[in-house]
C-alpha cells in the first residue's frame, strides 16, 4: 500500500510540528534543567523564571499540536505508542503538570518556594529525558500484536538504545537552555557567564553523543532503514548536528548569542530529521507483528483535507502570535523585567 | 478482581475524576475571563491606577485559575491514546481534527497573550495590554468550541461512514462541516459557555462581598460588584432558553437519556421530576412532580400528550447508570434554580446599593459561588453519565474503547498518582488564590515617591547579593512588594 500525498504532507508537518516544540519547550525545558545548577541567589532563580515566563506556555502548545495531528492523521500510531508507553507517557504528564503549576505559582507562593523549585527542576527533566527514550524505542522497533498493541511490557522499554537516545534529547535540551540564557541574561549576571561556560561543555557533547547513538544504531537498531532519500537524510542530518554544535560553540564564543541560539536549534532540526529519516515510511516499526506504516495508519483524504484547511489558517496566525510576543519581550531581561 | 482488575473501570474512574478536576477550573477561568476582559475595558477608558490595580489583580487569580485548568487538560489528549486506544483507533479520522484544532487555533491564542496579561504591563502599549485581555477570553471560548464539537461527536455523530468490522472498524469522516456542526453542537455549547459566565460572575460578586465584610478595597467591591450582578442576572436568565434548546435536542436525538434523566419508565407522556429517587428492581420512580401532567412534552414540543420512550423497553444492557443520571440531571436543575433565586436577589439589593450594609448578604454570596460550580459539575456528569454505556452514542461501546495493551496494575498506579498531585495542585491553588485576594489589589506606589525605591533598589543592586542566605527573603519580600 502506498501513502497518498496527503499522508505523507501530514508525515512531514508533524516533524515540522515536533521541531517546533523541539527547538522551542527545548530551552524552556532546558532552563528548568539548570534552574537548581546556575541559578544560586534568589535574584538568579528568579531572573531565569523571567527569561521562559512569557512564552514557556505557548512553546508547550507545540507537543498539544503535534498530538492532535497525530491523533487526527495517523491515529493508530498515536493509539499504539501513547498506550503502549503508558507508564512513561503519564510521568511525562504528571511532570508536565507539576511544572506549570511551579512555573506560575511560584512567585506568589514564596512561603513554598523550595517545593516549587524542586518541581520545576524534576518537571523539566523528566520529560526532557524520556521523549528521547520514547523516539529510541520507536526507531528501535516494538514488538505488536494483530491489532497494533504493544506487548513488550514496561521494563523492556528501558533498553541501553533507548536509554542513549534519551541521553543525546537531554544533552541537547540542555544546550538549548545555554544558548537562550545566553540571548536573554544580562551580560553582567553570573547567570550568563555560568552558561556561556557550560555551552564549551555541552555543544560538543551533543555532537560527540550523537555520533556515538549514529553508531549505536548500526548495532542495536534491529530493522533494517530505508536506503535513497531517507539514506541521504540521515546523513545529512548527521552533519547539521555536527555544524551546529561547533557554530554555536564559535558564535557564543564571538558573543553572536542570538545566532548561537539558532546554530543550537539547527541541531533540534537535524535531530527530528534524522528520526523521520529512520523510521520512514514506518510511523511504529515492529519487530514482530506488522509495522503501522504511513500508509496503513494515515487518516482518508477528507480527513486529511480538512486538517489541511485547518492548518493554512492556524499556522499563519500562530506564527503572527509568536512574532507578536517575541518581539513584545525581546531583549536581555532587566530589572523592570523581574518587577512585572 | 472487581473493580481493582477490570480495566475498563479503572480507566472510565481514572477519565471521570481527571475530567471533574479538570472542570473546576475551567468554569472558573472561562468566566473570569468576561470579568476581566470587562475591568481591563474600565481600566483603559479610566487610566485610573486604581482601576488598573484592580485589573492586575484579576489577571493573577484568572493566570492561576487558568494554568491550572491548562496544566489539568494535557490530561485529556494524553489519555485518549494512553487509556482509550481502541476508541482512538475508531474515531482517530473524526475526532483528532478538532482536537488539533483546538490546539492550533485557541490554546496558542490563549497562551501567547496570557504571557503579555501577566509579564507585559511593562512592556507593551495600553491598547495592545487591552486587547490581549479580551484576545485572551475570545480563545478560551475558541477552545470550548472545539473540545464540544468534539464532544458532541460522541453523544450525536454524523458526517461519518464506517468501515470495516469488529475491533478493526473505522469511523471515516464524510463531511467535516456535518461532524463538527452536528445535531448538538451550538445547544450544547451554548448552554455550557453560558453556565461558564454566570460562574465568572458569582465569583466577581463573591470577592466584592469578601471586601464589602472585611470593610477593605472599597471602590473595587463596588465596581466588581456592579459588574458581577447584572453579568451573573444575564447568564442565569439565559440558561433558560438555553437548558430548553439542549432538553429538545436530547428528546430528538437521544431519548433514551432522556428516559434516564427524568426517570421514565413505561412509554408516554413524561412528566418532570424536582427531586426523588429511581427504584430499578420496581422498575419505578419516586419523584416530587412538576404539577402538570406530561410536563416535558409542553416544553420539548408545546404538547403535554406527547409520547416518550420509555426505560422499560430499553434493553438492561443499553440503559446508562440510572440513578447517577437522574440525580444527577435533577442537581442540576434544582441548583439552576438557586442561582436564578440569588442573581435577581443580589441584582436588586445591588441596585438599591444594600450588600454592602447587609452583613448576611455578604456571607451568602461569598459561599454562592458553589452553587453553579456544583450545578455545571452535575450538568456536565448528567451528559456524560447519560451517554453511556456508550463512548460514541450507539456505535461503541465504552467497554470496548480501552487500551488492551495497558495493564489494570498500572491504571492503579497513574490513579494513586493522579490524586496525590491533584490534592497537592488543590491546595497550592487555594494558598495562593486565596492569598492573593486577601491581599486585595495592590495600586502601584509613584515612581517618584521616596517609599517605592525599596523594592526596585532590591532587584538593582545586581548579581553581588551580598548575602547569599538572605537571598530567598530578600525576594521573595521584593517579589512581595512589587505586586
Amino acid at each position: 500500500m502506498e501513502a497518498t500525498p496527503l499522508q505523507l504532507l501530514w508525515f512531514i508537518l508533524i516533524g515540522v510540528l515536533l521541531v517546533g516544540y523541539f527547538v522551542l519547550d527545548g530551552f524552556d525545558l532546558g532552563v528548568g534543567i539548570l534552574y537548581p545548577f546556575l541559578g544560586k541567589t534568589e535574584k538568579e532563580k528568579a531572573l531565569m523564571r523571567v527569561s521562559i515566563g512569557p512564552v514557556w506556555d505557548g512553546n508547550e502548545v507545540w507537543l498539544l499540536t503535534a498530538g492532535g495531528a497525530l491523533f487526527a492523521a495517523f491515529a493508530p500510531a498515536y493509539a499504539t505508542s501513547f498506550s503502549g508507553f503508558y507508564l512513561a507517557i503519564m510521568l511525562v504528564l504528571f511532570a508536565l503538570i507539576v511544572r506549570a503549576i511551579s512555573i506560575e505559582f511560584r512567585h506568589h507562593d514564596p512561603a513554598w518556594a523550595k517545593l516549587h523549585d524542586a518541581l520545576f527542576f524534576v518537571g523539566s527533566l523528566v520529560p526532557a529525558l524520556l521523549f528521547g527514550v520514547a523516539v529510541g524505542n520507536v526507531i528501535r522497533g516494538l514488538p505488536l500484536d494483530a491489532y497494533g498493541n504493544y506487548t513488550g511490557g514496561f521494563f523492556a522499554l528501558l533498553n541501553p538504545f533507548s536509554l542513549l537516545i534519551g541521553v543525546v534529547g537531554l544533552a541537547q535540551f540542555i544546550l538549548q537552555g545555554l544558548v537562550w540564557l545566553g540571548v536573554k541574561a544580562p551580560t553582567d549576571s553570573e547567570v550568563y557567564a555560568r552558561a556561556k561556560k557550560l555551552q564549551t561543555v555541552f555543544a560538543p557533547v551533543v555532537a560527540a553523543l550523537v555520533v556515538v547513538a549514529s553508531l549505536a544504531t548500526l548495532f542495536w537498531a534491529k530493522l533494517p532503514m530505508a536506503g535513497g532519500l531517507p539514506l541521504v537524510l540521515r546523513w545529512v542530518g548527521l552533519a547539521l548536528v555536527l555544524a551546529g554544535s561547533v557554530a554555536s560553540l564559535l558564535f557564543s564564543k564571538k558573543g553572536r548569542d542570538l545566532a548561537a541560539l539558532i546554530a543550537s536549534s539547527v541541531n533540534c532540526v537535524a535531530m527530528v530529521i534524522i528520526f523521520a529519516a529512520s523510521i520512514y515510511p514506518n510511523l511504529i516499526p515492529a519487530t514482530k507483528g506488522a509495522s503501522i506504516t504511513i500508509a496503513s495508519a494515515g487518516g482518508s483524504n477528507t480527513a486529511l483535507l480538512a486538517m489541511t484547511i485547518i492548518a493554512c489558517v492556524g499556522v499563519p496566525l500562530v506564527l503572527l502570535y509568536h512574532f507578536v510576543i517575541y518581539r513584545a519581550f525581546r531583549g536581555r531581561v532587566t530589572p523592570e523585567d523581574l518587577n512585572y | 478482581m472487581g473493580f481493582l482488575g477490570n480495566v475498563a473501570a479503572l480507566s472510565r474512574f481514572q477519565f471521570a475524576m481527571t475530567v471533574a478536576f479538570h472542570f473546576l477550573f475551567v468554569p472558573m477561568s472561562i468566566g473570569l475571563g468576561l470579568i476581566l476582559a470587562l475591568t481591563s475595558r474600565r481600566y483603559y477608558k479610566s487610566r485610573d491606577p486604581q482601576d488598573l490595580a484592580h485589573l492586575k489583580l484579576f489577571v493573577k487569580i484568572f493566570a492561576a485559575t487558568f494554568i491550572v485548568g491548562v496544566a489539568t487538560g494535557v490530561t485529556m489528549e494524553f489519555a485518549f491514546g494512553a487509556n482509550w486506544a481502541n476508541y482512538s483507533r475508531f474515531v482517530g479520522d473524526i475526532f483528532g481534527a478538532p482536537l488539533a484544532a483546538e490546539a492550533l487555533f485557541a490554546f496558542f491564542l490563549e497562551s501567547v497573550f496570557l504571557g503579555v496579561l501577566v509579564f507585559g504591563q511593562k512592556r507593551v502599549s495600553p491598547k495592545f495590554y487591552h486587547a490581549s485581555a479580551w484576545l485572551v477570553w475570545a480563545g478560551s471560548c475558541l477552545s470550548a468550541l472545539w473540545i464540544i464539537i468534539a464532544n458532541s461527536w460522541m453523544q450525536t455523530p454524523a458526517g461519518f461512514k464506517i468501515v470495516g468490522t469488529g475491533l478493526a472498524s473505522r469511523a471515516h469522516i464524510t463531511n467535516f462541516l456535518a461532524a463538527a456542526i452536528n445535531h448538538s453542537t451550538f445547544q450544547r455549547y451554548f448552554h455550557v459557555v453560558v453556565a461558564l459566565l454566570a460562574m465568572g460572575a458569582f465569583l466577581a460578586m463573591a470577592i466584592a462581598a469578601y471586601y464589602y465584610l472585611k470593610k477593605k478595597n472599597l471602590d473595587f467591591a463596588k465596581k466588581t460588584m456592579r459588574l458581577g450582578v447584572v453579568v451573573g442576572l444575564i447568564a442565569s436568565l439565559l440558561m433558560l432558553p438555553l437548558g430548553h434548546l439542549s432538553a429538545v435536542q436530547v428528546a430528538d436525538t437521544q431519548p433514551e437519556k432522556l428516559a434516564a434523566f427524568e426517570g421514565h419508565w413505561n412509554t408516554g407522556p413524561m412528566d418532570m421530576g424536582i427531586l426523588g429517587w429511581v427504584d430499578p428492581a420496581n422498575q419505578q420512580t419516586h419523584s416530587v412532580n412538576v404539577p402538570v401532567k406530561g410536563f416535558i412534552g409542553l416544553l420539548t414540543n408545546l404538547d403535554t400528550s406527547t409520547s416518550f420512550k420509555g426505560l422499560s423497553e430499553i434493553p438492561a444492557q443499553d440503559r446508562p447508570p440510572l440513578q447517577a443520571t437522574y440525580q444527577t440531571y435533577h442537581f442540576m436543575v434544582v441548583l439552576w434554580g438557586l442561582m436564578v433565586v440569588l442573581a435577581i436577589a443580589a441584582f436588586i439589593m445591588d441596585r438599591k446599593d444594600r450588600i454592602k450594609d447587609k452583613k448576611w448578604a455578604q456571607k451568602i454570596l461569598i459561599w454562592a459561588p458553589l452553587v453553579p460550580l456544583a450545578a455545571i459539575q452535575c450538568g456536565w456528569m448528567a451528559a456524560e453519565i447519560g451517554r453511556q454505556p456508550w463512548i460514541v452514542w450507539k456505535l461503541q461501546r465504552t467497554a470496548d474503547a480501552i487500551s488492551p495493551s495497558v495493564p489494570a496494575s498500572q491504571i492503579v498506579i497513574t490513579i494513586a498518582l493522579f490524586i496525590v498531585v491533584y490534592l497537592l495542585i488543590a491546595i497550592i491553588y487555594l494558598r495562593v488564590v486565596l492569598g492573593l485576594i486577601k491581599k486585595g489589589p495592590q495600586p502601584e506606589l509613584a515612581p517618584a515617591g521616596a517609599g517605592p525605591a525599596e523594592p526596585a533598589a532590591a532587584i538593582a543592586d545586581g548579581s553581588d547579593g551580598s548575602d547569599p542566605e538572605d537571598g530567598a527573603g530578600d525576594g521573595a519580600g521584593a517579589a512581595k512588594e512589587a505586586n
